[in-house]
């Protein structure tokens, strides 16, 4: 079960002709998906889209009765494998991930799809994890798209637009036998709105019925001499209809007068922010009415040189609005603009800057600079007339201070690398390579382990060169996202095939929690339509590894840290696996916190911890803190004239992991942590002992202090 | 193709438009905020757009929270996805270094935006890490929203929510309608948490609560110097009393300036021991006192009234026991857990053989070090996790016990080795006084890098006797007194000392060269 439950939000979908939907950007394209007979769908979360993975996961009912097949796929290759559905049949068919990164695994998938060519709509919808808040490298799927042949749709921000582009794509698809990408950014697809919606459509031909009578076309298989002709294909006969497609439906969108010295070409998804720019310049008003012409892709592949050359024409120059780079687009455009011998004059990235996101400053920036360059007359007097200078605001660069992600409040990753820290105290640093997910926060302060991430599943095989063994052990991470998503046969199958001398820690946190606490093979919740349950250790002795060491608890510092040592030291050959296993405790809190607060309620003994500092034992030298990173356990400065430097202080958002209070045992740092346990409803018979005990406790401290001077509490 | 709109003269642009953006840190709700500011714009008549960038930013890291709107018309508006520097109107903070935070990216300017901020603090790692204070300064960030703000409120709507029983996100909605910043009456925002279904009555108390906040706009920042602790009169046995009362009227016979931090120093070493060592202490100050005068403001003493307090009241284990088995403990944490019935307590405790040993009578104790293979096998009983129900009589009993032998101390190893210590760290410190006051004085604040247990305890130590041995070189140079302040400084940097080094070196080439 994931962290977010779409359960009330699915009703939406369930919404008819004339209905008004109301919501986030996602939820609009599940609901867009179901009013266009889509026959199945699938993918892989990450962000952007995890949502879109959640709301189909706790659709699924409402998609039964359609006979619509959702599969969570273990990876975006399968997910985009899974598309081959549509290849042979006409069924419409969608899968989600997020792009690049998750592009980059389809890739296989697709390259071979996109050859095939496919009869039934096939819609890859991905959310593109580029800018502010992302994640992942800074790249664009947009070349994907460009060297696998297929279309990429990149549709204006607004609900309305999203939710068309769906249908668009599915006819687009069948009407060009090729497969069609929907790139969505971050922001859109959490952007909110409303939009008419319509009935919903079961597919006219449902997997089911599908597999009754099987089809096969010889010419879509990718093999020679079909895989030959199938390139011929996609140039003479595909690309041709999906541009008439494109032009007859109108696709792309023309805003503006029909006459101006200058015009902006854009991305659809570039389109609110170039209107933002134009609004604040005095060029267009908060509706979208523009002095400017705007020729807007919502087609970003293919382009089409006639309706870009008919948008050029009487214009003396034209902006290209393109986020990321290469710039391909503008490329493109360029050749045609030579080509065809146009006079009009290009811009683009020698006015906008080559890498990174287009944000509200850099477009207006952009835009104005070339107005100003290309056409003055256009600007009104107060843009053009100097600013008046603003007031001096105090520079705070040197006094914010960074906030990177790190690991959440009684993470039960934070004791692996507190005793990973400690090992490599007593045995010298090691050479550690990381994999996708949470445990890379790791590589970030306190901990500062591990110095390469190159892709999901990929920990343990980053560190092959190392495999031969040498002084030191190198060693791996892997999360349990991961170990399933690629890990298992990509660095697994390739260590033990290469007997490698390595050690890999498995963190298992029974979800794939960074990307929202999705179910795995191995989550240990009791799941209706998937199968959990399925050990990583069982899956380790499978392909034939036997040094493995399952750990239950990993809050034991102390035996991680023994655990994380007897690998780097045995004798044993290698590899050598550790499976760190604990609930993630985002989840578990989202889990345990509604039944802890029934059973208080209805008066069930419930015991309620939390952890403490002894402000007057503690030194304030952090070094808990170092090992640590809880945001729970944070500072305090004292009213005690004395002292100098802050204490350690924990506040109530203590979910009583007890990290701290072991990592203070283990790594032996001071004495100022306790435990409070508060029992709720406590039986007679504890409450009488309980009574007993602090009397005769509180009588003892009381005659104790009777025999000595005391001020009150010192803290 | 589409048609072509007709040309036309922009009307009034884009005035109609709110913007709204909301910092917040992952964990904060947020978009529960976020999503009841769209219900009351919704309701308003208003077109609204959300949008969020979440993904690991979620993880503890800093998230934005983006919101535009306009009265809905038959045209739809056409929105932005994310704020631009210099162009939001309204700003919510949820916390005092997100504030600087939208303030450095240039969503606070002064023509038209409103900063709605929360004072508390929700520290990043790198503040938290640094063996000193690393917190960073909230005054620079409150002093930069006074000038960049249009118009400004600041409050803890942190303990504002925490007080109501709720989430900063309800007072910061209750702050947000309270500024007036929004064109809806108060009675659609309480609907808009009312029609979001969950935990309405604590939210709509938080609401209140930050609504009324938000009409004292700036709320003063507490003041970081406050007076020291309210002396309040000690308790325990007559006798000890009135050998209490001497020491007092000692003190009032100091200098007026010297009294406060000597009171302190003097409770605290009382405290750790008795009035006779409260004497001592007593003592060691008047030989600081002798070489100073009101010339300096007395900083010589006001540091020696502080530092030698701190070196008497050492951490051992008496103390320790002390601290975890005082009545007023048990009631303040009872307090902050808010137990009223039955609560077991558990310390977490690692005792190690050199704690015990250091707890011997000085020439045992000695005997014992003296033989490595004697004291390992003390180590290896000893030196475990321990954790204590301090709830239960036996294991209370333990450390009671421990508390009450504190009059043995002062024949144990530990204090005959913190003496001496003592002694070599301030007849440094007081023999520099005649020639180079200002020196003396950082000399003497030097022992504020001695802190912690075990590793971290020796740590401290080396970097103590490190600095004191570069004081004694610069002892003579005209920057002297500065150099050991920043060697404090620098020590304090890192755990490993790497920044101390750095110092060292350099000062080490400047002597090397003058030598």
């Amino acid at each position: 079960m994931a962290e977010r439950s779409f359960k009330a939000e699915v009703e939406h979908l369930r919404l008819g002709d004339g209905g008004t939907f109301t919501g986030e950007g996602i939820l609009a394209i599940t609901k867009a998906l179901l009013e266009n007979g889509v026959g199945y769908v699938g993918g892989y979360q990450g962000a952007p889209i995890s949502h879109l993975m959640d709301v189909l996961a706790d659709a699924e009912d409402l998609m039964a009765e359609l006979g619509v097949r959702f599969e969570a796929n273990a990876s975006e290759a399968a997910a985009g494998a899974m598309l081959a559905a549509s290849v042979h049949y006409p069924i419409r068919g969608a899968v989600t991930f997020k792009g690049p990164v998750g592009v980059n695994v389809a890739s296989d998938a697709l390259a071979n799809l996109s050859s095939s060519g496919v009869t039934g709509g096939a819609l890859i919808i991905v959310g593109e994890d580029y800018g502010e808040g992302s994640s992942i490298m800074q790249e664009r799927s947009h070349a994907f798209a460009m060297k696998s042949q297929f279309w990429l749709l990149d549709p204006r921000p607004n609900l309305p637009s999203i939710v068309k582009a769906v249908g668009d794509g599915f006819e687009l698809s069948e009407a060009s036998n090729t497969p069609v990408m929907l790139m969505v950014r971050i922001r859109a697809c959490h952007v909110t709105g409303q939009f008419a919606t319509r009935d919903n459509v079961p597919p006219p031909l449902t997997v089911r019925d599908a597999l009754a009578n099987p089809q096969r076309n010889v010419d879509r298989i990718v093999l020679p001499p079909m895989s030959y002709a199938q390139e011929h294909d996609k140039i003479n006969n595909r690309w041709p209809a999906a541009v008439r497609f494109i032009r007859e439906h109108a696709l792309n969108e023309v805003f503006g007068p029909a006459e101006a010295p200058v015009g902006i070409v854009c991305q659809g998804g570039m389109y609110n922010g170039v209107i933002r720019a134009l609004q604040r310049l005095g060029l267009a008003d908060l509706h979208g009415q523009t002095s400017v012409p705007i020729y807007c892709l919502n087609v970003t592949y293919p382009i089409l040189p006639d309706e870009f050359a008919a948008f050029c024409r009487g214009k003396d120059s034209v902006l290209i609005v393109e986020e990321g780079q290469p710039e391909f687009i503008e490329q493109h455009l360029s050749t045609h603009v030579l080509r065809d011998g146009m006079a009009v004059r290009l811009h683009g990235k020698d006015i906008f800057p080559m890498a990174g996101e287009y944000t509200g400053k850099v477009m207006h920036d952009a835009i104005e600079s070339f107005l100003r360059a290309e056409a003055p007359g256009l600007l009104p007097a107060q843009v053009l007339a100097p600013n008046e200078p603003a007031p001096e605001i105090p520079d705070l660069s040197r006094t914010v201070p960074v906030r990177p992600p790190g690991f959440c409040t009684g993470c039960p990753e934070r004791p692996i690398f507190a005793a990973m820290k400690l090992v490599q105290q007593e045995l010298g640093e090691h050479q550690i390579s990381a994999d996708i997910g949470c445990h890379l926060f790791a590589s970030l302060p306190p901990f500062n382990i591990g110095g390469a991430t190159m892709g999901y599943g990929l920990g343990p095989a980053s560190n092959a060169a190392f495999d031969g063994g040498g002084k030191k052990r190198p060693i791996s991470v892997i999360g349990d996202g991961g170990f399933w998503h690629n890990g298992l046969s990509s660095s697994f199958g390739n260590m033990m095939f290469n007997k490698s001398d390595g050690v890999a820690v498995i963190v298992d946190n029974y979800y794939s929690a960074a990307t929202g606490g999705q179910d795995i093979l191995s989550s240990r919740a009791q799941n209706p339509t998937k199968s959990t349950n399925n050990p990583i250790s069982r899956a380790l002795k499978g392909i034939g590894i036997s040094w493995v060491r399952q750990v239950d608890r990993t809050y034991d510092v102390a035996h991680m840290r023994d655990v994380l040592r007897e690998a780097l030291t045995t004798e044993a050959p290698g590899p050598r696996v550790i499976v760190a296993s604990s609930e993630c405790m985002l989840n578990k809190q989202r889990r345990e916190k509604p039944l802890r607060a029934k059973a208080i309620k209805e008066g069930r003994r419930v015991e309620a911890p939390r952890f403490g500092v002894d402000e007057t034992v503690c030194t304030g030298d952090h070094a808990c803190i170092r090992l640590s990173g809880c945001p729970s356990l944070s500072l305090k400065r004292l009213d005690d004239p004395l002292r100098d430097d802050p204490v350690a202080s924990i506040d109530q958002s203590c979910v009583a992991c007890g990290n701290c209070g072991e990592v203070a045992e283990a790594a032996v740092l001071c004495p100022s942590f306790y435990e409070a346990r508060v029992v709720h409803n406590p039986s007679g018979w504890e409450a009488r002992l309980d009574g007993w005990r602090q009397r005769i406790i509180g009588a003892l401290s009381r005659r104790r202090m009777a025999r000595r001077l005391s001020f009150g509490d010192p803290a | 193709m589409n048609l072509p709109l007709s040309q036309f003269a922009p009307d009034t642009t884009q005035d109609g438009i709110i913007k709204l953006a909301a910092l917040a840190v992952g964990g904060q709700g947020g978009g529960v905020l976020t999503g009841w500011i769209e219900a009351v714009a919704r309701s308003q008549g208003y077109a609204v757009q959300a949008t969020s960038v979440a993904g690991v930013a979620q993880r503890t890291g800093a998230t934005i929270y983006y919101i535009e709107m306009a009265p809905q018309g038959p045209v739809p508006t056409v929105f932005s996805l994310a704020p631009s520097a210099g162009d939001v109107d309204i700003m919510i903070a949820a916390e005092m270094m997100e504030a600087g935070r939208a303030i450095l990216r240039g969503f606070v300017t002064p023509d038209r935006t409103t900063l709605i901020a929360s004072t508390h603090r929700a520290l990043a790692v790198s503040e938290k890490t640094v063996p000193g204070d690393g917190i960073a300064n909230a005054d620079e960030v409150r002093a930069a929203a006074e000038v960049a703000a249009r118009s400004l409120i600041l409050a803890d709507f942190d303990q504002v929510a925490i007080r109501a029983g709720s989430v900063i996100s309800a007072s910061l909605f209750g702050a947000l309608a309270g500024s007036g910043a929004l064109p809806f009456p108060r009675a659609a925002f309480e609907d808009a948490i009312r029609a979001g279904g969950k935990g309405v009555e604590p939210s709509l108390r938080a609401f209140a609560a930050g609504f009324e906040a938000a009409q004292q706009g700036v709320q003063p920042a507490r003041t970081a110097d406050a007076p020291p602790m309210a002396a309040a009169a000690p308790q325990g046995p007559a006798r000890l009393l009135t050998a209490w009362q001497a020491l007092e009227t000692r003190v009032t016979a100091l200098p007026g300036p010297v009294q406060p931090m000597t009171q302190a120093g003097l409770r605290k070493v009382v405290g750790f021991q008795d009035p006779a060592y409260g004497a001592e202490y007593l003592d060691r100050l008047d030989r600081v006192l002798a070489l100073d005068g009101p010339a300096n403001d007395w900083a010589l003493s006001i540091a020696g009234a502080k530092h030698i307090a701190n070196a008497m009241a050492y951490d051992d284990i008496f103390r320790v026991a002390d601290a975890k088995t005082r009545p007023e403990r048990l009631a303040r944490i009872r307090a902050e857990m808010g137990a009223t019935g039955v609560m077991q307590l558990t310390e977490f405790t690692h005792p190690r053989g050199e704690e015990i040993v250091s707890l011997l009578p000085a020439g045992l104790g000695r005997w014992i070090q003296a033989r490595p293979r004697l004291y390992a096998w003390i180590d290896r009983r000893v030196n475990k996790g321990r954790r204590l129900r301090t709830d239960r009589v036996l294991p209370f009993v333990q450390l009671h016990v421990l508390a009450s032998l504190q009059g043995w101390r002062r024949r144990s190893l530990r204090h005959a080795d913190e003496m001496v210590h003592l002694t070599a760290w301030l007849d440094a410190a007081l023999a520099e006084a005649p020639r180079d006051y200002a020196l003396a004085v950082e000399m003497l604040k030097v022992r504020r890098l001695i802190k912690g247990y075990s590793d971290t305890h020796a740590r401290g130590l080396g970097k103590f006797d490190r600095v004191m041995q570069a004081a004694r070189r610069l002892s003579g140079r005209e920057d002297a007194a500065d150099w050991v302040r920043r060697l404090v400084t620098s020590a304090l940097q890192d755990e490993q000392g790497t920044a101390l080094d750095g110092t060292l070196r350099t000062i080490d080439s400047f002597i090397d060269s003058a030598g």
